[in-house]
């Protein structure tokens, strides 16, 4: 039986969800204007919300002082490549463990997952001397690989769950039909797996580029992504709030984008009335 | 062809024994079912002849070939499962055609293909829609449609109308019968409906804790049930099993009467006296429950409206000739 809701009800929750919701973005919000005020303006007590002197010069700066594209190309590609790296080794791991576990495929998983418990500057000392060793510092190959190991375990287990989701029956279905292994799993399990991959996808995509600690410590210019590139006006400079607002918000802007519109894929449902 | 033997297949999960060696020989084009209580081991006896399982002895031959080594694509069974595992990101059409896309047929012919199977199962209007936008027994027809669209040597049916509304399983229960006299093609199939198994079987499997309790037509199984227990499964409502004085004047351990086997008599006459417990009036039939003192409660089953209510007396009368019985092992004795 559906519940009823009565009308001032979804009134007060409706007004109560935009509340929190416009707290929780407001930050964000006030970064982005800050970003198009002078210096002085980003500073004013009280400060101004809307009726303020709009401006671009923080931007202009920002690319003149260190090189924007480049720094974004790097995320792209540390982001990117780690994480097509992580889903390429994640995804036979996944499809074993859910379709054909052992008595240890539980233990396995709790074992990758436990390697996420440990703070990572825990291993800090000895991955930078491994790094330093094999001229990995500062290279985008070092933080690709770095970030793929790092987030391996939350994409394999993610990918684990979405693939324990998908009925049995289909797949023995496609077997009896006469498919292969390899062809089960382009012609059935892939297309089932699709919202599933895509989330996991994007999750580690957004993972991998916000990823602050392994970037930040073991790149300095040449691989170094956003998180480099913003975090180089918080220290040297002092407080430029405009001019780090500027950098921050042309760092998550690209993230913003791609997950705007994939929301679409991400919340499809593709297995409603497979069975029963 | 398609002619399936068992010989002493056995299958354990781990240390469980679940199928305890099973022998069976399915003719070729028979309708072949098997029933037994929830938990017998009927699914993994299916899913072992399909191949989805590997046996832990013993062998399954089809048309005289052992097949435990030969995955299940290569046996040329197919298979309609209980909750029809249909493709959800295809079609209806592309659902029936994929096993002949496996196959690697060409277009022309797939499509031919599919478009007769559609039209036997009057699916041809929905050919187009995704499994998600059908009935329950549009799915269900469907998933026969992949089924039979291969020309197997054998379908394997697991319980797969139960998901269906009682209506529209007896409709489905002569679509596939007909379907399969027409075929022509050998099938199995899996239920705990016993009427089902009754009217749809020309042979019946009755399974009891991973053992074949017995391997015959439906009547013969009415008529001559081998033991207890296939005398207790088959035929609704149950037999009435009696033991101690009674039995012994027929020199058995347990007797056994069916319901429909025992009539209503004057007074004053020859047989068991008891009084009506519970009187259920179908209009077709009356079904009594007799508590017939030392003898237990007897279900009696009476054709047509018989006017009596609880609380009332009567005299029961057995059939002589349709007394079966069972010795202390529970195996029938037959004169
Ligand atoms: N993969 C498995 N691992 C361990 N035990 C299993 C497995 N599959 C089935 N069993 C056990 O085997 C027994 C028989 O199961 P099966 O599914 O064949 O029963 P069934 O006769 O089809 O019952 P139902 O009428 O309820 O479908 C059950 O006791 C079940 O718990
Ligand atoms: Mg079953």
């Amino acid at each position: 039986m559906a519940r009823k809701v009565t009308g001032r009800h979804v009134v007060i929750s409706t007004a109560g969800a935009w509340i929190a919701g416009f707290v929780i973005f407001f930050p964000i919000l006030w970064m982005v204007l800050a970003s198009f005020k002078t210096e002085l303006e980003a500073f004013a007590t009280p400060p101004s919300f809307l009726f303020f002197h709009w401006t671009t010069e923080n931007y202009v700066t920002v690319q003149e002082r260190s090189d924007y594209l480049h720094h974004a190309l790097n995320s792209l590609i540390v982001a990117g490549g780690s994480t097509l790296i992580a889903m390429l080794i994640a995804i036979p791991a996944a499809w074993s463990m859910a379709f054909s576990p052992t008595k240890r495929t539980k233990d396995i998983l709790l074992w990758m997952l436990s390697t996420k418990m440990m703070p990572p500057v825990g291993v800090l000392v000895p991955i930078y001397l491994i790094y330093k060793n094999l001229g990995l510092l500062d290279t985008r190959t070092g933080l690709v690989f770095i970030l793929c190991l790092g987030n391996l375990p939350i994409v394999i287990w993610m990918l684990f769950t979405y693939f324990k989701e998908i009925p049995k029956d289909i797949l023995e279905a496609a077997r009896m039909d006469g498919a292969t292994i390899g062809r089960e799993l382009i012609y059935v399990l892939t297309p089932m797996a699709i919202p599933g991959l895509a989330s996991t996808l994007l999750l580690n995509l957004i993972l991998a580029w916000n990823e602050a600690f392994w970037t930040l410590n073991l790149s300095t210019l040449e691989a170094a992504p956003l998180t480099t590139f913003i975090a180089s006006y918080s220290s040297p400079e002092g407080l430029f709030w405009a001019r780090l607002s500027a950098a921050s918000t042309l760092a998550i802007a690209p993230i913003l984008i791609i997950g705007w519109f994939s929301q679409k894929q991400l919340v499809r449902g593709l297995t409603f009335g497979a069975v029963k | 062809m398609g002619r399936i033997t068992l010989e002493g297949v056995q299958k354990s999960f781990g240390p469980v024994h679940i199928i305890k060696g099973a022998d069976l020989d399915i003719p070729d084009g028979a309708f072949v079912v098997f029933v037994g209580p929830s938990g017998c081991g009927k699914t993994t006896l299916l899913r072992l002849i399909a191949g989805l399982e590997d046996v832990s002895g013993g062998r399954i031959l089809i048309d005289g070939n052992n097949v435990v080594d030969v995955p299940p694509a290569k046996r040329g069974l197919s298979m309609v499962f209980q909750s029809y595992a249909l493709y959800p990101h295809m079609s209806v059409r592309g659902n029936i055609a994929f096993g002949l896309k496996m196959a690697g047929l060409p277009k022309a012919e797939i499509n031919r293909k599919v478009e007769a199977a559609a039209a036997t199962l009057n699916l041809t209007p929905y050919l187009d829609r995704k499994p998600r936008e059908l009935s329950g027994g549009q799915r269900q027809r469907v998933a026969i449609g992949r089924a039979i669209v291969r020309e197997p040597k054998a379908f394997l049916f697991d319980e797969p109308l139960s998901n269906l509304d009682a209506a529209l399983r007896v409709q489905m229960r002569l679509e596939v019968t007909r379907l399969q006299k027409q075929l022509g093609t050998t099938a199995i199939y899996v239920t705990h409906d016993q009427v089902e198994a009754m009217t749809m079987a020309d042979k019946i499997v009755v399974l009891n804790a991973g053992r074949i309790e017995q391997y015959g037509s439906p009547i013969e199984l009415y008529q001559r049930p081998a033991n207890l227990f296939v005398a207790g499964f088959i035929g609704s409502p149950k037999m009435n099993l009696i033991t101690g004085a009674e039995a012994d004047k027929h020199n058995a351990t347990t007797i056994g009467v069916r319901p429909e086997h025992i009539g209503i008599v004057e007074a004053g006459n020859e047989g068991w006296s008891g009084k009506v417990v519970i009187a259920e009036h179908l209009g077709s039939d009356t079904f009594l429950y007799v508590d017939a003192g030392a003898l237990g409660t007897l279900t009696v089953r009476v054709v047509g409206e018989k006017r009596l209510n609880a609380g009332d007396a009567v005299m029961l009368r057995p059939e002589p000739s349709r007394i079966y019985r069972f010795d202390a092992n529970g195996n029938s004795m037959f004169a």
